[in-house]
């Protein structure tokens, strides 16, 4: 197994920030840890890469101890800041960091362009750091974490801070690493992001992992498939508020909620509510997912 | 309304930036209070000049004259080396005498010779025939030699009235006597000698026009540098050295900061051999500096480099070695380097004021210089001195050597203890 975190405890002063996270990943699968920020998503990364000492619980990476050199060589970490010399260029960087991996001669020379390749910076190699754009440093800050081939990859919040464009663009990235087989986890807090890339997802809030599953499994666990129907009539007096009862909806804040299984039930809440004289003014369908379910879970919304 | 808002944003603001406070407000006063320490005398510490006296006569004179040198506040006077595991040495003799100035023990010697008290007291033209007191001085210290003569000829006026007024009748009889004519030829001949050689003074009366006490002063060091270059060369050098050093060691605070040495410390690199990576690039940047240095003070100032290359490697490569790890003792130390500016600054300025690079440490007050021995410019510069300025060969180097790296080495492992706050979490 790639990597196994077992009863992980890690505390700051008073604070916890890892409370007994145990959890597995398996090999080839790309596992979304999705959680608001100070979930305690950083310092188990960070635990992982041996830069954290845990306080109890252990981690094996491919078998070998958190921080040992046997887990450095296949671990690749690409961490939230921007860790890379801005004074160097592209091809430098790399250069440098698959020299700190013991890397030399060709086999160093073949890592760069590789790496330069897959963050599609070859044609800016010889650039330095400090002149390229945001997108283009965070791909670099990626590929800097890619230059020994990893067999794991850690991938902490890469796409903070990043435009739409650039976005896509890592996410490419990680689309193709997956194709690989590569073995991935990757911190979020955003959960179109995780729904997007992930094979399953841990929601992480207060150090814990609080659900653990695939998309579709922590929506049916957690809120049920249910779809929520939001519709907001001209008028919301206690006749709209009684007609809306008896449908099993609720009225809150002047506005009708109702749950459906299939979208299709909606035409006959609308055509009930026009025989009633009811000027409908605008109706929204929510289908449950990740957010439902961390508010279902925590009383709070993803990115309060 | 306007101004007062603005001045109280800048007071806040300036009363939570410590490393701007510690600028404004303690460097200034440290750096008056050495100087004034140096200069102003405090405590009636002005320095004693350090002397050896070598006396070969034995004479009354000879002994007299040494006596009242003895009873002179303003010096330290030395007849013998100092005691070894409680072994009383042997007196100096005008040889031993000489190999310490040279050395750098002290930087005057004098020497009464043989025969000296026949004839103490010179009035009129001198015979060179006649022996002389030997002043052997080391001219880095230009301030101590002019003293010491000035002094003989008070010691000569002080202490022995009996022989002044001895030579004195001798000199009258001699000179004066009924101004029979051969005495007036004498006199005229003298008259004459003086108006031809106005500058008679330091060709035939040693050094001081009208010397009393006859004084011959020479160089025993230094005969071949015009000045003192290769000192300013090592003083200024190792104070740019530690700034330098200072600022790149630096660098491990921007990585830290940005998160690049969290990277690094992932992959294969440890926390030690990243610190001696980084000390080792400082310290060849540190004696690249020092090689421009006395490359510049070769072609524009006339240094002899190229006659003492292997003392300056020795010296170049201990200096750098040193202030590299200063240099990274002090990054480990700050958390930023706003921090690592104010504190460099502050370390800085104060050891190359009291080890000797603004001015030289034998001006200074006894207790400033031993203080003096606490800071790396002591050391580095005292080597660079016995290469350039004793031509002293490199054995002789070993203290400084050994200091240099002993400094090192303690420096760079309190280091690398203080860094073990980048390691872990």
């Amino acid at each position: 197994m790639p990597l196994r975190v077992a009863s992980l405890v890690k505390r700051f002063g008073a604070l916890t920030a890892v409370d007994g996270i145990s959890l597995g990943l398996r090999s080839g699968e790309c596992l979304g840890w999705l959680g608001p920020n100070g979930a305690g998503k950083s310092t188990l990364i960070r635990s992982i890469v041996g830069r954290v000492m845990p306080d109890s619980g252990s981690i094996s990476v491919f078998g070998a101890p958190a921080g040992s050199t046997a887990a450095r060589d296949v671990l690749g970490w690409i961490p939230q800041e921007l860790a890379l010399y801005a004074r160097l260029t592209c091809s430098e960087n790399l250069a440098s960091f698959g020299r700190y991996h013991g890397l030399s001669g060709a086999a160093l020379d073949q890592a760069v362009s590789r790496c330069l390749d897959w963050a599609t910076l070859t044609d800016r190699a010889g650039e330095l750091v400090k002149n390229l754009s945001g997108g283009m440093k965070r791909r670099l800050n990626m590929a800097a974490g890619m230059i020994h081939a990893p067999k794991l990859v850690l991938m902490d919040e890469p796409t903070v801070g990043v435009d739409p464009q650039s976005r896509n663009n890592i996410f490419e990235m990680i689309e193709k690493l997956r194709d690989e087989g590569m073995s991935i986890i990757y911190t979020t807090h955003y959960m179109e992001e995780a729904e997007r890339l992930c094979d399953r997802i841990a929601i992480v809030d207060h150090g814990k992992v609080i659900a653990l599953g695939t998309d579709a499994e922590l929506v049916a666990n957690a809120v049920g498939t249910r779809s929520q129907v939001i519709a907001r009539f001209a008028a919301a007096d206690d006749r709209v508020a009684s007609w809306v009862a008896e449908r099993g909806g609720r009225l809150v804040d002047g506005a009708a909620e109702f749950t459906v299984e299939r979208p299709s039930e909606i035409a006959g809440l609308l055509d009930g509510a026009s025989k009633a004289g009811f000027e409908l003014i605008d109706v929204a369908l929510h289908r449950p997912n990740l957010e439902s379910v961390f508010l279902h879970l925590t009383g709070r919304a993803l990115r309060e | 309304m306007m101004i007062s808002a603005i001045v109280r944003t800048a007071v806040a603001s300036l009363r939570r930036d410590r490393a701007a406070l510690a600028l404004s407000f303690i460097l200034p006063v440290v750096f008056f209070s050495i100087f004034a320490v140096i200069f102003g005398g405090r405590g009636g510490a002005s320095p004693k000049v350090k002397l050896i006296v070598v006396d070969e006569d034995h004479s009354r004179a000879s002994e007299q004259i040494v006596k009242g040198l003895q009873a002179e506040t303003t010096l330290s006077i030395r007849t013998r080396p100092a005691a070894v595991k409680g072994v009383e040495q042997p007196e100096y003799t005008a040889a031993s005498a000489e190999a310490a100035v040279k050395d750098g023990d002290v930087p005057l010697a004098v020497i009464v010779p043989k025969g000296f008290g026949e004839n103490p007291i010179s009035f009129g033209p001198r015979d060179p025939s006649r022996p002389s007191i030997q002043l052997l001085k080391d001219p880095s210290d230009m301030i101590a030699s002019e003293m010491v003569t000035g002094l003989l000829q008070k010691v000569g006026m002080t202490s022995m009235p009996d022989v002044m007024a001895e030579q004195g009748t001798k000199n009258l009889e001699r000179y004066a006597g009924a101004l029979t004519k051969e005495q007036r030829e004498r006199m005229d001949a003298g008259l004459k000698y003086l108006r031809e050689h106005p500058d008679a003074g330091s060709t035939v009366m040693g050094g001081n026009g009208g010397q009393l006490i006859p004084v011959t002063a020479r160089s025993v060091v230094g005969e071949n540098h015009p000045d003192m270059i290769s000192f300013y060369a090592a003083a200024i050098g190792v104070m740019f050295l530690l700034f330098t050093t200072s600022g790149a060691a630096g660098a491990m605070l921007d990585e830290a900061e940005s998160g690049t040495l969290d990277r690094v410390l992932s992959s294969r690199v440890t926390m030690t051999s990243l610190m001696l990576g980084k000390m080792a690039f400082n310290s060849l940047l540190a004696f690249t500096q020092l090689v421009v240095m006395f490359l510049w003070g070769w072609a524009v100032f006339k240094l002899d480099f190229w006659a003492h290359i292997p003392g300056f490697i020795v010296m170049g490569v201990c200096t750098a070695v040193a202030v590299a790890a200063f240099g990274m003792l002090l990054a480990s130390t700050c958390t930023t380097r706003a921090q690592l500016g104010a504190l460099s600054t502050l370390i800085i300025l104060v050891m190359s004021s009291i080890g000797g690079s603004m001015f030289p440490r034998f001006l200074m007050p006894e207790a400033m210089q031993k203080a003096g021995l606490l800071t790396i410019n002591a050391w580095a510069i005292d080597g660079f001195t016995k290469i350039f300025w004793r031509d002293e060969p490199v054995s002789h180097l070993w203290p400084q050597v050994g200091v240099l790296l002993g400094i090192a080495v303690v420096l760079f492992a309190v280091a690398r203890r203080l860094a073990r706050r980048w390691e872990f979490a």
